[in-house]
């Protein structure tokens, strides 16, 4: 254990508790007299679809905004938080959804500079990998950030927060990035952060997560406070409806599922990272037949993206045949290309990569259909026909959004992505390769996007999708291969794609049991 | 009591179109006092600078002369800037132009070439204009220089070559040893406007290229690239736009702009190639692409007022003994203004109280 000193444990008083908080964004209704008491030993879930008004409610509480009116109390005693600075002196941590981190300092520096103690940077350095260590969240200190996966960058914001030593810790969708053997390592440090007396505050989609984790849940709905009660007494159906205020089915298999021909063939794929620190990928081989759905499981920082690249274009292979479409040899040819050939591309970061954050969703609309989408004649862009497109997607999507086209920035995560899948699969792609469907979605996107997957494939087009959620893909793939270090195991079939059995090949290890065997054997083959 | 800056959640729309105002207004607030400092009355001194010049035909004219390269090279600043491509060296290419267009016209001196002289001119300059502006361009993508420093150094490059060549091969045999070509022939000159005017038809092709940037920005896949790659690299090459091709455009179009804005101003109100054929118009272009906003239609009057800015300086000097120089000044203020005020076109300024330290003990 490292020198994070056990909080003794008090009476029963809540460690911090908000109370009639209402917040007001011009006309919009934030927060409306949403009350909760968080205890030490405690980790109490914040649960609420998106734009329910979590994220609201964790920044008023580490002080990243100001109420309108209610107030906060810790230990008892009214407290206004200016900023996180005043928060983190209290003795709260956060770990945000949205990484805030400088891409080119290395970790250690990000840690250094979001810590206001003046420690020297060298013992900082030390106290860092060995909080990381103790807490089974490995980091190199000295590796910059813009070289590491999402799920790097994640365990940096964890692992800055634990170095605070904080009563209370909120944690915005930990998990999201996670294997089920990592969730479970994070489960034991957050049991164990709850043993040592600290409260926790779990945001999360995962129903099935609250429920086996935390001890109390505050649901939010438009808003408003719902109820609080013990998600270990709710089944996840009684919690996802008063969450979405409606029941959410389980997604429907599709009606006529027929398997055809392969329409996206990739052999003996070898490719160079771009950057030293990147993933090598190693002689990747898959098929995927028109009518199926193909899921590529692992942790992040495996070569998902790097394959992604590969696949879209955006990284061309120097052997050209080694990448088909529909037939057609496209290693060569560019992300346009392919896209005119009937492709389709999803990556996993909705801001910046899939879409242009400061730009309106019609041209947002227009990034990705210009070469095979109407939306251009001579060179000029059809302003009506991109409208068109946000209107088609809007409605067939369910995008929520502001007005009719507002920038990409100023819509929710769920309703983003919403709209990034929603773009593509509406252009009825013959091969459609997504990465994170669902990464930070809120359960009715959630369901939305993978029926809509699901759907997709069973109108006869291949579909290829990269996930670190084991449970997205039992639920909707119909073959399970694991990326490891920059190689691709033969798929499993869902019926043989155990949650072990995946889990053993996400770490890369075989073990005495010989399904493991055999499948390590496939992963070096 | 503290003030800090808070990200908006979208661009202020209003803030956009008055934070170039508010950078001229402080602008003028600072250059006062400054008069004031070097013992001149501010309010007579800004009349003479900024009024007087508005009052006169002459001045009038000169203004839109001035204003002619100032748009045309700003406007290719522009899409190079917007595309976060950095072409500093727009002054190398304004030279390049003049002398590529020049050489025509002293090969054809004196010969009964006949009006073809000037059109061939004016498509030499924007070529010069655009290869040599294609040596940064270059440069990035193959060897991942920085097209800052290569295209600034090519400026003197440019200058001295001119130079070389006014002093040298090309020097007017009757000039009295003057560094300088003889004046252009009637077909290569750039016809006036207005009889015994300087006001010369360069200024309508400086607002063609002012409308077209416009169309080409906001209606074509190729502005869509340009805006793109500028504001979200990544998802550009997502998109499919080749980022390093677009390099190579940008610095072309702008280094044709810029030769085309070069030749033009030697065949027109200077009528022959001789150093100094620029007060620092490729310099002073990159503060009218960002009091502009880069956005076409916003150059043209920014052009307009910076011309201005040269007048108005050469009147001050001239009746109030103010020094030329203090123009620069004008600029570089105007420049660091437009600068700062475009923060807050993405964030707003807060007042914030002053914040209570949490209580001792708890920490």
């Amino acid at each position: 254990m490292p020198d994070q000193t056990p909080v003794t444990a008090s009476a029963p008083q809540p460690l911090f508790q908000a109370i009639g908080i209402s917040k007001r964004f011009g006309d919009l209704v934030g927060n409306d007299a949403v009350s909760a008491d968080l205890m030490p030993h405690e980790i109490h879930a914040l649960l609420g679809e998106n734009g329910a008004g979590k994220s609201t409610l964790v920044k008023i509480m580490y002080g990243l905004i100001q109420p309108s009116s209610g107030e906060l109390r810790w230990q008892g005693e009214k407290v206004e938080l200016a900023n996180p600075a005043q928060a983190r002196a209290l003795g709260i941590g956060m770990v945000l959804q949205h990484f805030s981190l400088f891409e080119n300092l290395t970790v250690a520096e990000n840690v250094a500079l979001g810590l206001t103690s003046a420690e020297p940077f060298a013992r900082l350095s030390a106290r860092l990998a060995e909080v990381s260590r103790a807490y089974g969240l490995p980091l190199e200190p000295r590796r910059e950030v813009w070289r590491l996966s999402v799920g790097e960058r994640q365990r940096i914001e964890i692992v800055r927060a634990l170095m605070q030593n904080p009563k209370l810790l909120i944690l915005d969708e930990p998990t999201a990035v996670l294997t089920p053997g990592e969730a479970d390592q994070l489960f034991a440090v957050l049991r164990r952060l709850k043993e040592e007396g600290r409260a926790i505050l779990y945001i999360s989609h995962k129903l099935d997560e609250v429920k086996r984790l935390c001890d109390t849940a505050t649901i939010l709905r438009a808003g408003r406070k719902i109820a609080t009660c013990d998600p270990r007494r709710e089944t996840a159906a009684s919690l996802a409806r008063m969450m979405v205020g409606a029941e959410v089915g389980p997604v429907r298999p599709s009606s006529a599922r027929r398997t055809s021909v392969p329409r996206l063939v990739v052999t003996n794929l070898s490719l160079e990272p771009d950057d030293p620190h990147g993933t090598r990928l190693k002689s990747i081989s898959l098929a995927v037949k028109g009518g199926e759905i193909l899921g590529i499981a692992g942790v992040a920082g495996n070569g998902q993206d790097e394959l992604f690249a590969a696949l879209s274009g955006e990284r061309i292979s120097p052997d050209g045949g080694n990448v088909v479409i529909d037939g057609e040899a496209v290693g060569i040819s560019s992300v346009s290309e392919r896209r005119r050939r009937g492709a389709a591309f999803v990556p996993d970061e909705r801001l910046g990569h899939a879409t242009a954050p400061r730009m309106p969703l019609s041209e947002n609309a227009l990034l990705t259909g210009h070469a095979a989408g109407g939306m251009v004649r001579h060179g000029f862009v059809r302003r009506p026909a991109m409208l068109a497109m946000v209107d088609r997607v809007t409605a067939a999507f369910d995008v929520r959004k502001a007005k009719r086209d507002p920038e990409a920035l100023s819509l929710s995560g769920g309703n983003l992505q919403k709209f990034v899948v929603g773009r593509e699969i509406l252009r009825e792609p013959g091969v459609l390769v997504v990465n994170q469907p669902t990464w930070g979605v809120d359960a009715g996107a959630t369901a939305v996007i993978r029926q809509a997957l699901i759907d997709l494939a069973g109108r006869g087009s291949a579909v290829l999708v990269i996930s670190q959620d084991l449970d997205e893909l039992l639920e909707i793939a119909d073959r399970i291969a694991v990326m490891f270090h920059g190689s691709l195991s033969a798929p499993l079939d869902k019926a043989a794609a155990s949650r072990e059995r995946l889990g053993l090949l996400m770490g890369g290890s075989s073990t005495d049991d010989g399904a493991a065997e055999e499948a390590g054997h496939a992963l070096r083959a | 009591m503290r003030f800090a800056l808070e990200r908006r959640a979208e661009r202020s729309a209003l803030v956009a179109i008055a934070s170039p105002l508010i950078a001229v207004a402080l602008t003028l607030v600072t250059m006062a006092a400054l008069f004031g400092v070097l013992g001149k009355n501010p309010v007579t001194v800004l009349g003479v600078y900024f009024l007087d010049p508005l009052t006169d035909p002459f001045t009038l004219q000169e203004i839109a002369v001035k204003a002619t390269p100032l748009v045309m090279i700003a406007v290719g600043l522009a899409l190079c800037y917007i595309a976060n491509v950095w072409n500093i060296g727009a002054e190398g290419q304004f030279i390049i132009g003049a002398v590529a267009g020049s050489w025509l016209a002293v090969v054809t001196q004196g010969t009964d070439a006949g009006p073809w002289v000037l059109p061939v001119m004016l498509v030499l300059g924007a070529l010069g204009g655009a290869l040599y502006a294609l040596i940064p361009a270059i440069c990035r993508v193959r060897f991942g220089a920085s097209e800052i420093l290569v295209s600034l150094m090519l400026v003197y490059v440019a200058d001295l070559l001119m130079d070389f060549l006014v002093r040298g091969p090309w020097r007017d045999p009757h000039g009295l040893n003057f560094p300088t070509t003889a004046e252009f022939d009637p077909v290569a000159t750039v016809p006036a406007l207005i009889e015994g005017s300087r006001l010369h038809a360069g200024a309508i092709l400086a607002v063609l290229v002012v409308m077209l940037a416009s169309a080409v920005l906001g209606r074509t896949l190729r502005g869509f690239e340009i805006r793109v790659v500028g504001a979200a690299p990544k998802a550009a090459t997502f998109g499919g736009f080749n980022a390093n091709r677009l390099v190579l455009f940008c610095f072309a179009v702008s280094g044709a702009l810029a030769g085309l804005a070069g030749v033009i101003e030697v065949a027109g109100p200077i009528g022959h190639l001789q150093p100094g054929i620029s007060p620092g118009y490729g310099f002073t272009a990159i503060i009218v692409a960002f009091l502009g906003r880069l956005n076409p239609v916003g150059i043209l009057v920014a052009g307009l007022f910076l011309a201005l800015t040269f007048i108005g300086g050469e009147g001050a000097q001239i009746s109030l003994k103010v020094p030329l120089d203090l123009t620069k000044v004008f600029q570089g203020i105007l420049l660091f203004y437009v600068l700062a005020c475009d923060t807050l076109i993405v964030h707003r300024i807060r007042q914030i109280a002053t914040p209570r330290r949490p209580a001792p003990g708890h920490a």
